[in-house]
């Protein structure tokens, strides 16, 4: 079908608006974190970078920064190991009940995050695991398998089983065919599946606020407390680098899944 | 006779508790043997391999290796090379790394490695190869590959599950002989599945011939060929009549047709229901029949000409189309369709069994 250049005209601009009402926040954000007065003006009157230099000089803010990196770097090793062996385990063996199990496996997928927040609070209030970095870390890796194992799944989907018998036959015990055979061809898998998990743990905030004690905050947590008690545009100096943190892993996930497209096609 | 290098003492494989894949299996393996299990697909010569490679496990029953048992052992410490019939090389490695995993992994050092790399590949004709990676090589050098991989480490047993079958037939033809001769050099025991008959025979010492999870008859193509221990056998390895009838005596038979063929001593009761079977080279046509024992004539129903010899269906003793072999011969023409041929069945060409339960010539038996 050829459409008229009215009709034509008419999708560009409804393109345009709809991406200007996507990327508009971001961008004021970004332009606003170089703002050097406290009073936050489009355009910003001049360029400055006080408010990052004063987002590295905070306590509080580095200490923010630091707990989201330590837990989501545990909760990116634990989900990835946890989530790996799950889907090898749900495509390599042989046992009744795979389908219900993978829905088990994905349900924090889609459950509300509230939901999960509040039920994870009760459950582990009882067993004194709230207000701790580890029951922080437990709790996030509950959200981030299920993408690992998805991941992880789709990738071995292309992946011959036959291959683990031939490395069997040749003496590989199972822990070095997996080093040797299997992770080699299924990697792109396994490291998208810990990018989403590392993302999804930084990102994280309605379990953290349920979960974390009262001095843990991670950065989303003092993000809002930043917003909600002393607005600072200081705020705006964290939100880009996390904003920065995300594109990151966007060009990293694309590039992973890139290469295992091409990793399927060449395989015969 | 020393001492057999594999014993299945009744092994039994079953995925459901129920239906048996593989029942009763005995079997002994001589030490550097070429056997062959042959059968149709499903009928257990797959599994039975499968179980020797450690891959699946028997439901009952054990598997010696050298006098120890091997069922209870984790496949990789089995120390049997297999080959698979779709490669299964390292697409990620490159084939000089696929054929050093089997010695990297049993900590061959790197000295000792690259030269035994080197005449592996020469072995299989594929020197020079090495940097290639699998999908670069053609189905046939996949598959050399493959052999020198399940060969480089020197086993005593390699297993092969049917090796050849994904590829076509000429170079299935080349690869037969190759594999025959690797063993005759290497003077390595291989166990190697099929359902083509004429690659069990072409290839093996010795062929043990699956049906319904048994072995139906364990000898050498000779055997198998010429004296099948059953109608399974005869029909399954190579082209066979069947005749029925019932029996008149202890060396005759009677066909439906009231036609009495006289057979060797088959022992069987007057009135038992019985199958005749005859390979179509051993009928005797035109003037040589005459004067044999159970010579007729036939209508030939169909000609076809193969150049050295024609195949022809002919109209005999009220059954369907019996196929005898016309060898090509200077100065004889081929016969037509509507034609009458002389022939004659010599008595030592019959096979005789016991018909199955089943069959209408049973059914028939029993009414009478």
């Amino acid at each position: 079908m050829r459409e008229g250049p009215a009709a034509r005209l008419l999708l560009r601009l409804v393109t345009a608006l709809v991406l200007l009402f996507l990327l508009a926040p971001m961008a004021a954000v970004v332009l606003l974190s170089f703002s050097p007065t406290e009073l936050l003006a489009l355009p910003p009157r001049g360029f400055s970078l006080r408010w990052y230099e004063d987002f590295l000089d905070s306590g509080r803010w580095m200490l923010a920064t630091r707990n989201s990196f330590v837990v989501a770097i545990a909760t990116t090793l634990v989900a990835t190991l946890l989530g790996t062996m799950a889907a090898l385990g749900l495509q390599l063996g042989r046992f009744r009940g795979k389908a219900v199990l993978v829905t088990l496996l994905t349900l924090p997928m889609v459950t509300p995050y509230i939901v999960t927040a509040a039920a994870m609070f009760f459950a582990y209030s009882m067993v004194g695991l709230t207000g701790s970095l580890a029951g922080l870390v437990l709790a996030h890796t509950v959200v981030a398998v299920p993408f690992v194992v998805v991941s992880v799944l789709a990738t071995l989907q292309t992946f011959d089983a036959s291959l683990l018998r031939a490395a069997a036959s040749l003496g590989a015990a199972p822990a070095t065919a997996f080093i040797r055979i299997v992770a080699p061809n299924i990697w792109p898998g396994i490291a998208a599946g810990a990018v989403f998990a590392f993302a999804t743990s930084l990102d994280e905030f309605v379990i953290t606020l349920f979960m974390a004690g009262p001095g843990q905050f991670t950065l989303p947590r003092q993000m809002y407390a930043s917003v909600r008690e002393f607005l600072s545009p200081t705020i705006l100096a964290a939100a880009t680098l996390l904003f920065l943190c995300s594109l990151a892993f966007l060009l990293v996930s694309e590039i992973l899944r890139l290469r295992a497209g091409r990793r399927g096609r060449a395989a015969p | 006779m020393s001492e057999p290098l594999v014993r299945f003492r009744g092994v039994a494989k079953s995925y459901d508790g129920r239906a048996r894949v593989v029942a009763d299996l005995d079997l002994e393996i001589r030490r550097g043997e070429f056997l062959t299990l042959l059968g149709p697909s499903g009928s257990g010569k797959t599994t039975t391999l499968m179980m020797l490679a450690g891959f699946e496990d028997p439901s009952a029953g054990s598997i010696e290796l050298e006098g120890r048992r091997i069922d209870t052992v984790p496949p990789h410490r089995r120390g049997i090379g297999v080959v698979f019939q779709n490669y299964a090389l390292f697409p990620h490695m490159t084939v000089a790394q696929n054929l050093a995993f089997p010695l990297s992994v049993r900590g061959t050092s790197r000295a000792e490695i690259a030269p035994r790399i080197a005449g592996a590949l020469e072995m299989v004709r594929l020197a020079g190869f090495g940097d290639r990676r699998p999908q670069q090589l053609s189905g046939g050098q996949q598959q050399r590959v493959a052999l020198a991989r399940a060969l480089i480490f020197a086993p005593t047993l390699v297993l092969m599950d049917e090796p050849l079958g994904a590829l076509d037939k000429q170079l299935r033809e080349e690869l037969q002989l190759e594999i025959r001769h690797l063993h005759a050099k290497l003077g390595v025991t291989v166990v190697y599945v099929t359902h083509d008959q004429s690659e069990a025979l072409t290839m093996s010492d010795r062929i043990a011939v699956f049906e319904g999870g048994r072995i139906q008859q364990l000898g050498s193509a000779e055997e198998v060929y010429e004296r099948p221990a059953n109608a399974f056998v005869a029909g399954f390895i190579g082209e066979n009549n069947r005749l029925e009838g019932i029996a008149e005596a202890a060396s005759s038979l009677r066909l439906g047709d009231g036609r009495v063929l006289r057979t060797g001593g088959h022992g069987h009761a007057p009135g038992t229901a019985l199958l005749a079977s005859v390979r179509p080279e051993r009928i005797v046509l035109g003037a040589a029949a005459a004067g044999l024992p159970n010579a007729a004539t036939a209508m030939v129903e169909e000609v076809v000409y193969l150049g050295d010899h024609c195949r022809l269906r002919l109209g005999f003793a009220g059954q369907a189309g019996l196929v005898a072999r016309l060898p090509r011969q200077e100065g004889a023409g081929v016969p037509r369709v509507g034609d009458t041929v002389a022939l004659a069945i010599p008595p030592a060409a019959i096979t005789v069994f016991r018909a199955s339960p089943g069959s209408a010539i049973a059914a028939r038996a029993h009414s009478a």
